[in-house]
């Protein structure tokens, strides 16, 4: 096929090669970074990439993830098995043993998530293994505030992201410069959108979740998103479980990853739903609901 | 399926920055580019309309598609780089969005950097201001091979012929002084949509394309100067039974070709060896193409770090440690003379110091001024450094990725200067 060439100038290949370029840079600048992998399509291309950028050696880098405890079993699978395959080392951050040793609160209530409580997992996890750098699969298309976010997103002692005051970046010169206690987030996958993304997966042929393509579930219905019926999110009476086709458009934590009524069977279907869509991938995503800048004010907090 | 027939999965990328004063309609100009062209979906729609009507415009506001943050949301001005990304059947865009507040200069530098083209926007009513110059300067002085001059707020000017070529011709006269590469000028109404996407009924005087027809139709160059350059960023050694010897160079191609067979030098060595291998994960690649990402092996065992640069001699670049550039400040703390900073260049850093500050630029004449003794924030000049360490260099104007560096504060550790290399 034609669009296989690396000699076209494919949009595609051209990401490919910043990305890779930013990889490199963070192995290249940083101590101990690590590759923080949630077990969605984004950090499943951020890897392949990792992967290509220094082969034949394995990586240089940590995979971290932020396990909340209520993960879809298809996630845990694909992650074991993902490092089963590449040899790379795991290190899992759990939210339920911050909240079994009370650095956390446990939300209550119909909406209850442990998206908040990630935070301080994370940043528990990054003082404990010393890391000075993590890598995020974050897009700047997803949201308003990852927007304005740099490749190399500088971060205080307290984790905390000052988008008035971040370094200028320029050509693609990065600053991993720092001081003790300091770290910073990269973000190597800053320039592709949602669309970007499934055409490389396609193009590279890379091997996904079952989750993003059709499946029957047991869901219902809550502010006109869908959500699996599972025992982590407890339901009103009044919301009464039903069984369709479903698939994820973005995998994160069960209780806030909103599921897309889908015949999407193959990448081709993905991609061409897609190309139809008229609502934002994040438009499912209960956490982004709470305010106009809720994203904003988490990831001052730290959030990645 | 036709996804590769079509040319979905290759499209042509053009990165384009935008800049304008205050009020002159920067945002509502790309959430009018993004609505027109389709691109924004119905969740975000439907929270403009809403934000609208609690703030109590009489139309849905399209600026507030792009203005992201708190602050500026509160205040009403953009204040910082913002990524934008949409898509048409023909290309896709990004697009840096640069406020125009004349405290944030520096983040139109840093949205020029990597942009092919620069959309300056000018109130029709306001005509030519400081703030519009200074824009086109940066667009020259960063070698942004096309600039789009957008007169905006024509709706206002009663859609006159003579407002858009007064300010025409004004910008005529700067272009010459500029050296300005390639100059377009389109009348807009960013509110209304007047040639924007769609072509404006109400000014049938203008011939010329509309702003995205421009945006389709400007080349998109390979982006990299002739001269063969790879900056090395990180050495691969797999230490593994499989790849028990393999030694790689990786980095991407800053400049020209290398192909497997081609002697190359070691800088700031001066080695020589021969290319063996240039392989992209599991293949291998007999030329490079563009600004591959890639990982080189070199025949002989020679001595490659990060830091160095594989060379052709096609021709060679300059290995020196006294670089005269031009700078843009971009911290409140000045550039004096006798100043050491970190320097960053390619994959190289080094320190340095100011040995002199030659002149300053006077904005609204566009003459360098001498003499000086400190370059403020946002202030853009011409220094004479000295390195600690040989750097591997061109000129800015040969090429934009070995003739460009970035001044780092020893003790902050802020990105404090852009420079480009003159000689």
């Amino acid at each position: 096929m034609e669009y296989m060439n690396h000699s076209t100038r494919s949009h595609l290949r051209e990401l490919e090669a910043e990305s890779i370029f930013v990889l490199r840079e963070v192995a290249a600048q940083f101590e101990r970074p690590a590759l923080l992998f949630s077990g969605g399509k984004d950090s499943i291309v951020m890897t392949w990439l990792a992967l290509k950028a220094f082969y034949p050696a394995r990586l240089p880098f940590p995979l971290v993830h932020i396990d909340t405890g209520h993960n879809f079993p298809e996630t845990i699978h694909y992650r074991d098995a993902l490092v089963e395959q590449t040899g790379a080392r795991l290190i899992v951050g759990s939210v339920q043993d911050s909240i079994d040793r009370g650095r956390v609160v446990e939300e209550k209530g119909f909406h209850a998530s442990r998206n908040m409580l990630q935070t301080v997992t994370l940043l528990d996890t990054i003082a404990q293994h010393g890391l000075d750098c993590c890598m995020g699969g974050a897009r700047r298309d997803e949201e308003k505030a990852r927007a304005k976010e740099r490749f190399f997103s500088h971060r205080d002692e307290f984790g905390q992201w000052d988008p008035r005051n971040q370094r200028p970046e320029l050509w693609n010169l990065f600053n991993g410069r720092k001081h003790m206690g300091e770290h910073f987030r990269v973000f190597p996958l800053s320039n592709w959108t949602e669309m970007d993304i499934w055409q490389y997966i396609l193009l590279e042929g890379i091997e996904m979740p079952s989750l993003y393509f059709t499946h029957e579930r047991e869901v219902f219905c809550r502010d006109g998103v869908w959500l699996a019926a599972l025992p982590c999110i407890p339901r009103r009476d009044s919301e009464s479980v039903e069984v369709h086709r479903v698939r994820c458009r973005t995998i994160g934590d069960i209780t806030c990853t909103g599921l897309t009524l889908s015949e999407a069977n193959s990448l081709e279907d993905i991609i061409c739903e897609i190309a139809a869509t008229r609502v934002t991938e994040r438009g499912g995503r209960a956490d982004d609901k709470r305010s106009e800048s809720a994203m904003e004010d988490r990831k001052k907090e730290g959030y990645f | 399926m036709e996804l590769a027939s079509n040319g979905y999965l290759d499209m042509e990328l053009l990165r384009f920055t935008t800049a304008g004063s205050v009020d002159d309609g920067k945002s509502t100009l790309i959430g009018r580019l993004l609505y027109d062209s389709k691109s924004i979906f119905e969740d975000q729609m439907e929270a403009v309309r809403q934000a609208s009507m609690v703030r109590g415009h009489e139309e849905v506001n399209l600026a507030l598609l792009t203005d992201g943050l708190r602050a500026e949301r509160e205040q009403g001005i953009t204040i910082d780089v913002a990524y934008r990304y949409f898509a048409t059947p023909r290309r896709k865009f990004i697009i840096a969005d640069t406020p125009g507040h004349i405290q944030y200069t520096r983040n139109m530098v840093t949205g020029a950097s990597t942009a092919h083209a620069a959309l300056i926007l000018v109130d029709a009513r306001q005509g030519v201001l400081e703030q519009t110059l200074r824009h086109a300067y940066i667009a020259s002085l960063l070698r942004i091979p096309h600039v789009v001059f957008c007169i905006n707020k024509m709706d206002l000017a009663g859609f006159g012929q003579n407002v858009f070529s007064d300010i025409t011709a004004q910008l005529r006269a700067f272009e010459l002084k500029l050296g300005l590469q390639f100059v377009h000028f389109v009348p807009v109404s960013a509110k209304w949509g007047d040639n924007v996407v769609d072509r404006s009924e109400r000014m049938p005087w203008y011939e010329g394309p509309t702003l995205l027809e421009l945006l389709e139709e400007i080349p998109v160059g390979a982006g990299i100067g002739p001269g063969a350059r790879f900056p090395v960023q990180y050495v691969v050694r797999p230490n593994s039974d499989a790849f028990h010897d393999y030694r790689g160079y990786a980095g991407r191609v800053a400049g020209g070709c290398f192909a497997v067979g081609d002697k190359v030098q070691v800088l700031p060595s001066g080695q020589e060896s021969v290319i063996a291998s240039i392989d992209l994960y599991r293949e291998s690649l007999t030329e490079t193409s563009g600004a591959q990402s890639v990982t080189i092996r070199l025949r002989d065992d020679v001595d490659v770090s990060r830091g160095d640069m594989l060379v052709k001699n096609d021709p060679l670049p300059v290995t020196g440690q006294d670089i005269v550039a031009m700078i843009c400040w971009m911290n409140p703390r000045a550039l004096r003379q006798g100043n050491k900073y970190i320097l960053r260049h390619t994959s190289a850093e080094v320190r340095c110091v100011v040995r002199t500050l030659e002149s300053r630029v006077q904005i609204s004449t566009l003459e360098e001024v001498v003499p000086c003794d400190a370059l403020e924030m946002n202030g853009l000049g011409r220094i004479r450094l000295r390195t600690t360490r040989p750097l591997v260099f061109d000129a800015y104007r040969d090429n934009r990725n070995t003739g460009s560096f970035v001044l780092i504060d020893e003790g902050t550790f802020e990105t404090v200067g852009a420079g480009m290399i003159v000689c």
